[in-house]
C-alpha cells in the first residue's frame, strides 16, 4: 500500500485488512491518485485513474439528468472478481475510490468497512485549508512522474 | 402479510430478540429486516453473512454437510443463523436473556420456508 499523504494510510490499512480487497485505489475526482494498494505498473494506476474518475463523471451527470442525488456506489459483481467505484466527500474535496475484489470477501464486507474507513478519513485530514494549484503547473511532468514512483515505492 | 416477513414477525416476537433478518451469505446484503432501534443490520448481514459462507465452505472442505443452525454467544447476547435455501440465511440478535430456545425453533421453521 503507498500513498501521497501519510494521514491516508492508517484508514486505508485498516479498510484493506478488514475488507481483503485485491486492488484499491484513491483519487481526486479529476483523477489525481492519492493511495493505491496492489497495482505494479504506473501505467495500470494512470489508466484505472482516468477510467474510474470518467466513470463517475457520466453517472453523476446521468444523476443529474434523472432529477435525482448522485449515486453512492456503482458495483460490477464478476464470477472470479468483483469492482466498486464510490465517489465520496472528505475534508479535501470529493475523492473517488476504486475497488477490486474476489469471492473471498463480500460486497456487504467491503460496503461496510469502506463506509468505516470514509468516516477515518474524515476525522484524520488535516484541518489547514488546501492550497489553490494551477491546474497545470509548469512541472507537471515532474510532479506525475514523482508520484507515481511515490506510488509504486520506487 | 409475505411469507418472509410473516417469518421474521415469528422470531422477532420470542422474548429476548431484538432483530431479526434475511441476508444473503453470498454478498453480505440485507434481504428483509425487522430490527429495534440500535442494531446495525448491514453490519450484521455482512459480518455474519461471511461468517456462514466460511463455515458452510470449511464444512464442504473437510467432507461435511453444512451447518443447520449457529449460535455465536457473547458476554451481552447471541447471534443466531439458520440457514436456508438460495444462499439466504435468517439472522437473529439476541440478548442474554433471552429463550434461545424457542428462537431457534422459530427460526428453524422460518428457514425452511425461505426459496
Amino acid at each position: 500500500m503507498r500513498a501521497l499523504e501519510p494521514w491516508v494510510e492508517a484508514p486505508l490499512q485498516s479498510f484493506l485488512a478488514e475488507s481483503s480487497a485485491r486492488l484499491t485505489l484513491l483519487m481526486t475526482s479529476s483523477g489525481q491518485v492519492v493511495a493505491q494498494h496492489g497495482f505494479g505498473r504506473s501505467l495500470d494506476i494512470m489508466t484505472a485513474a482516468a477510467l474510474g474518475a470518467g466513470i463517475v463523471a457520466s453517472t453523476e451527470e446521468l444523476a443529474r439528468l434523472m432529477g435525482g442525488s448522485r449515486f453512492e456506489a456503482l458495483m460490477h459483481q464478476g464470477s472470479r472478481q468483483s469492482c466498486m467505484l464510490s465517489a465520496f466527500s472528505t475534508p479535501r474535496g470529493r475523492w473517488i475510490a476504486l475497488v477490486v475484489f474476489g469471492p473471498e470477501t463480500s460486497v456487504g464486507i467491503v460496503r461496510l468497512f469502506f463506509d468505516a474507513m470514509v468516516q477515518q478519513l474524515a476525522t484524520a485530514a488535516p484541518r489547514e485549508p488546501v492550497r489553490p494549484t494551477p491546474l497545470l503547473a509548469e512541472d507537471f511532468e515532474h510532479e506525475l512522474d514523482a508520484s507515481l514512483k511515490a506510488l509504486l515505492g520506487r | 402479510m409475505s411469507k418472509v416477513t410473516a417469518g421474521l414477525d415469528r422470531v422477532t416476537r420470542v422474548p429476548g430478540v431484538r432483530g431479526a433478518l434475511i441476508a444473503n451469505s453470498a454478498d453480505g446484503l440485507v434481504v428483509a429486516e425487522q430490527l429495534m432501534d440500535g442494531v446495525d443490520g448491514r453490519a450484521v448481514a455482512a459480518l455474519a453473512g461471511s461468517l456462514i459462507a466460511r463455515l458452510a465452505r470449511t464444512a464442504h472442505s473437510a467432507g461435511l454437510r453444512p451447518p443447520v443452525f449457529v449460535h455465536l454467544r457473547g458476554d451481552e447476547g447471541s447471534i443466531l443463523a439458520a440457514p436456508g435455501a438460495d444462499g439466504l440465511v435468517l439472522l437473529a440478535v439476541v440478548g442474554r436473556e433471552a429463550n434461545v430456545g424457542l428462537a431457534r425453533l422459530e427460526m428453524l421453521a422460518a428457514a425452511g420456508r425461505l426459496a
